[in-house]
């Protein structure tokens, strides 16, 4: 299959085309289920949701399917897809105090209100591959239902509302108020972001951002490049109502709910002029993917330096480079014919060692 | 009993006595020799992959492994609790790798492995406390580069750490490290004690046990060996500090000489009980009893 720019490539790129799709599908294997990849695979699922930035479980293990596999080509497909639906309307600001939670915990404090609820996690596993239970998933699963199902606790001890650990902290004044901007929400998908960002564009784009990324960007400002040194007041999961107006009625309605992770952190104090206080960071996400909403409010948290003295810090730099579907379509387009291009480097090559060779013929020598 | 025979007993799918291969411990234990001799210098060494997370405790964890007999008596905590999310983990991963006995008692162990704290009760020359280490560099607050912080180590220069510190005094009037204090480890080092509360930093010094420091990530162990001078960085007219627990004391044994955690009630209450679960509990019991 010939990798050709003259008449005559139609063919062959075809035929790229079916070949991916076959390898896709395997030879052996059964075909996948949806349902099995949106229960089963339900991290890669909610990964794709968030930097696809559509809400959508089944399309989202659709998406991972036909792209066998690769969270950011899902994400690129559910984002394409997104590019084609109609925006029907806003949903209202809400707070996450009522959330339905899946996980809750904060790492400041030993307990707090509401107490520490672990969930659902691999944290506390030891990483080692379980070889032995390759063979009989079935019984496995029968195992451990009985295990989680025995001794369930009365889901009326659940305390309905759990106040959240930084508004305690702010009751006495030891974090700052971070403020609310009086203009509507920025909105990155319809405008083009100038800079400095208002906060709301700033958090779009990090909802929206590409997990590792995030992740290796907040990781180099923890480790060694930058200042802040964050504490989880509170880590989230769990799934929040979504409300919007109406248009009828206009009265407030839940439409349904959807699965968020929510961080904020708090950082050390640095505020020479005013009160000294901590300094938060926050981080939400669709779906289940804690490393990205801790991710989201150490960044928060970084953009907010008034002088940045590393990538971290600098609005720029985060904002402008961890959209992993802008960044990875980027990288692969220099897999697009550059002949031209490369035909006029070559022009300008061959011309400066001409005009060397006249200076001195030693250096012409192909 | 010996490694060997503890093998032949265990489980199925784990390959040698404490995880790690012979050849794995032998590089750590080599790195703990040269980190004992020259107390406070971090020393590189191999950190192979755990099957913990990173920043989990994989460098303690691999000193740990690397010195364990079956005879061990092992405690681990986590910010000074036994039950905590990382003590409970690394002690579940301990029994089934190498069966040993645990603890919640300091002064029954042989080995302690600890999380940001150092036990309230004064440890022995016959015990061993091993820290996790998450940023094994003292100067990474004020250097980035690793090339540098080496070189200025090498060089004892430490001024820009001086100057840190010094600066935080004229901006705030106070040092803003709160845990991490930086020390000067017999008169020549400066080391990170790992986080652990400025309350503690002063039972580094002059003490009768043994202190390992293992960052897994960064890939450094270092030392600080018995009865070895370590000193935080102070100056003649702002003091070093610990915390302050004036007029509180722990709710459950009524302690008021131990590091006490705070914890929120609901609305904003404080209640305070000691970090130390293990302490707590004995004194608790004590005091039951009597």
């Amino acid at each position: 299959m010939a990798y050709v720019a003259v008449q005559g490539g139609r063919e062959a790129i075809d035929r790229a085309c079916d070949l991916n799709e076959y390898r896709r599908q395997g030879a052996a294997s059964r075909p996948l289920e949806l349902a099995q990849i949106r229960e089963q695979l339900h991290l890669a699922v909610d990964r794709v949701m968030g930097e696809g930035g559509l809400y959508a479980p089944d399309l989202a293990a659709l998406a991972l399917r036909q792209a066998a596999g690769d969270t950011i080509e899902a994400s690129f497909l559910l984002r394409a897809h997104r590019a084609t639906l109609p925006r029907i309307g806003e949903s209202l600001p809400d707070s996450t105090s009522e959330m339905r939670m899946v996980r809750r915990i904060s790492s400041a404090f030993k307990d707090v209100p509401g107490g520490q609820i672990l969930g659902p996690t691999s944290d506390y596993t030891l990483r080692l591959l379980e070889l032995d239970r390759l063979d009989d998933p079935e019984r496995r699963r029968q195992v451990i239902r009985e295990r989680v199902f025995r001794g369930l606790p009365d889901p009326g001890e659940m305390p309905d509302t759990f106040p959240r650990v930084v508004e305690l902290l702010r009751q006495d004044g030891l974090v700052e108020d971070p403020g609310t901007e009086d203009a509507e929400p920025f909105d990155i998908t319809r405008r083009s972001v100038a800079f400095p960002a208002p906060r709301s564009a700033r958090l779009q784009a990090l909802a929206r951002g590409e997990t590792g990324g995030l992740l290796l960007l907040a990781y180099s400002s923890m480790r060694g490049y930058g200042h802040i040194h964050p504490t989880l007041a509170e880590l989230r999961v769990g799934y929040l109502p979504l409300r919007m107006t109406n248009p009828v009625t206009g009265e407030s309605v839940v439409a349904g709910e959807v699965l968020v992770t929510e961080a904020e952190v708090v950082s050390r104090f640095s505020n020479p002029e005013g009160e000294p206080r901590f300094h938060m960071g926050y981080g939400l996400c669709l779906g289940h993917n804690e490393i990205k909403a801790i991710s989201m409010g150490v960044l928060d948290r970084c953009m907010r330096t008034e002088t940045p003295t590393c990538p971290a810090e600098d609005q720029e730099f985060v904002l402008y480079h961890s959209d992993g579907i802008e960044s990875m379509g980027f990288s692969n387009h220099w897999k697009l014919p550059h002949y031209v291009d490369f035909l006029s480097d070559l022009d300008r090559l061959r011309k400066a060692r001409e005009n060397m060779a006249g200076q001195d013929g030693s250096h012409a020598r192909a | 009993m010996l490694a060997r025979e503890w093998l032949e007993k265990a489980e199925t799918g784990i390959p040698t006595f404490g995880f790690l291969d012979d050849g794995a411990k032998k590089d750590v234990r080599r790195a703990l020799l040269k980190a004992v001799a020259i107390p406070g210098y971090q020393v590189p060494y191999g950190s192979r992959e755990m099957p913990l997370a990173r920043g989990w405790g994989t460098g303690g964890i691999q000193i740990t492994l690397s010195m364990l007999l079956p005879s061990d008596v092992v405690k681990v905590i986590d910010q000074g609790c036994d039950g905590s999310v990382n003590a409970v983990n690394i002690k579940k991963f301990y029994e089934r790798v190498a069966g040993v006995a645990i603890t919640t008692d300091t002064l029954e162990a042989t080995l302690v492995q600890t999380r940001h704290r150092i036990p309230e009760e004064k440890m022995t020359d016959r015990q061993i406390l091993v820290l996790q280490v998450p940023y094994p560099e003292a100067l990474r607050e004020v250097e980035s580069s690793e090339v540098q912080t080496r070189r200025m180590h090498s060089e004892a220069d430490y001024a820009r750490m001086w100057l840190h510190l010094y600066e935080d005094i004229v901006h705030f009037g106070e040092i803003r490290i709160s845990y991490r204090y930086p020390c000067t480890v017999n008169g020549r080092h400066v080391m990170d004690p790992s986080p652990i509360p400025r309350w503690d930093v002063p039972k580094l010094h002059m003490a009768d046990t043994l202190f390992l420091f293992g960052a897994g990530r960064e890939r450094r162990i270092y030392a600080v060996p018995p009865y070895t001078r370590v000193e935080p960085l102070e100056f003649d007219d702002h003091k070093f500090r610990v915390e302050d627990f004036s007029g509180k004391s722990c709710g459950r044994c009524g302690a008021t000489d131990t590091f006490l955690d705070e914890i929120l009630g609901p609305g904003g209450s404080r209640t305070y009980c000691c970090s130390d679960t293990g302490y707590c509990d004995k004194r608790k019991a004590k005091w039951i009893r009597s």
